[in-house]
């Protein structure tokens, strides 16, 4: 079964999206800012990290740039999701190895269809 | 909303449009007629359906019809007919033109998605220039379309972000097409169901789902109109689940399936078209 780290500050993000992406066959692991990311990235990389921006002790683009510096840490798909909605703020996610972004609000279509593009579809068919 | 009113609006938009009006849809079209006689100035809906009943102008008529039209899209819609054109279809298209010159028409555009997502991926293929025609019933949806103006929501249907940043610019809470693609396409109000021959030829038509909301005499008759708008070796592209089955004799299915079809005999010895 594949994983996804779910990184935000907000409890109640975290469980619209787990509810989401266990919808999708993932198994999910939470952290609330991106230090508790980058420790449970230590101990196993997950397949996807869906990751907010603004965060306390370290933000999302922090924890981008340590993950992709980490072995093996080019691996995982990292989709952005965050507020932050500027053309600047997209291109210095990508720039950083964000796969993809999602302008929140979101929902279930939004996740799906950018996990998707970022390369991992998904077979919901069972 | 009683069954004779939905006869009534059933028979308004199958004559203008083709458009099949299921009886079990009753409160979805209420709710849509609800937005239309707010902007009508109309009480309410049963004081639209009076006025539809006696004696209604084109405008009225045309925004009922509409409304009750299914205008939802999302920006390279089925992606994997998006692959294939891009890899095979648009290529060996434009290889046999002079100039790598290739005519588009994307019929029934609703607001637009559809003929933007082959403007972007037609920018990124070498040697190829498409002429990109859309139309649509809809004035609202065209306008929106011309606008190239799309929520949040929108773009993040179907648009992978890099996209997004090449081919829009940010505006207070939307996102707009930059200019430079807005200019690739040409818009214009049609109806499927009118005359099709003063329309040129077309080396690829993009007319997907759309027949299947329509009455099998209207599918016949788009899929009569398209075949005669379809250059001798063009390729007809409807949606996942739609086919020709209405016109068998119009259409075979093209290699590669995928919803894409071209006319059964090439060079044209016999065969569907008309004119010229």
């Amino acid at each position: 079964m594949r994983t996804c780290l779910i990184v935000d500050d907000s409890r109640v993000i975290r469980r619209v999206a787990r509810r989401i992406l266990e919808a999708l066959d993932f198994r999910v692991e939470e952290a609330s800012d991106g230090a508790e990311a980058m420790a449970l990235c230590r101990d196993r990389l997950p397949d996807a990290v869906l990751l907010d921006w603004n965060m306390p002790v370290m933000d999302g683009l922090e924890f981008l740039h340590a993950l992709r510096r980490e072995p093996g840490g080019e691996r995982p798909i990292v989709v952005l999701c965050t507020t932050r909605n500027e053309p600047k703020h997209i291109a210095a996610a990508l720039a950083a190895g964000a796969n993809e972004y999602i302008m929140k609000p979101f929902d279930g279509d939004i996740i799906e269809a950018k996990f998707a593009e970022a390369g991992l579809p998904f077979g919901r068919t069972a | 909303m009683t069954p004779s009113d939905m006869e009534v609006l059933a028979q308004i938009v199958g004559a203008r449009s083709g458009l099949v009006l299921p009886p079990d849809q009753a409160y979805l079209a209420e709710t849509r007629l609800a937005a239309v006689a707010h902007a009508e100035h109309l009480p309410g809906v049963d004081a639209l359906l009076q006025a539809l009943r006696a004696q209604p102008g084109e405008a009225l008529l045309n925004a009922v019809t509409d409304a009750l039209a299914n205008n939802e899209t999302v920006f390279l819609r089925d992606r994997s007919v998006f692959d294939l054109l891009r890899d095979a279809v648009l290529p060996a298209l434009a290889g046999a033109r002079p100039g790598g010159a290739v005519r588009v028409w994307s019929a029934a555009c609703a607001t637009g998605q559809e003929p933007y997502s082959l403007a972007m991926l037609a920018a990124d293929l070498p040697g190829m220039k498409l002429d990109l025609c859309a139309s649509d019933l809809s004035e609202r949806c065209l306008q929106k379309a011309k606008a190239g103006l799309y929520t949040q929501f929108e773009v993040q249907r179907g648009l992978p972000i890099a996209q997004l940043l090449r081919w829009f610019e940010k505006t207070e809470d939307a996102w707009r097409v930059r200019p430079e693609l807005r200019q690739t396409v040409r818009w214009r109000r049609f109806n499927l169901l009118h005359d099709m021959a003063p329309l040129r030829r077309f080396d690829l038509i993009l007319c997907r789902n759309v027949l299947m909301y329509l009455t099998p005499e209207a599918r016949r008759l788009v899929l009569h109109g398209l075949a005669g708008r379809l250059a001798p070796d063009g390729v007809l592209v409807l949606g996942a689940s739609e086919s020709v089955g209405d016109a068998p004799d119009m259409f075979e299915a093209a290699p590669g399936g995928r919803g894409l079809f071209t006319l059964p005999c090439k060079a044209g010895a016999k065969g569907p078209r008309t004119g010229t």
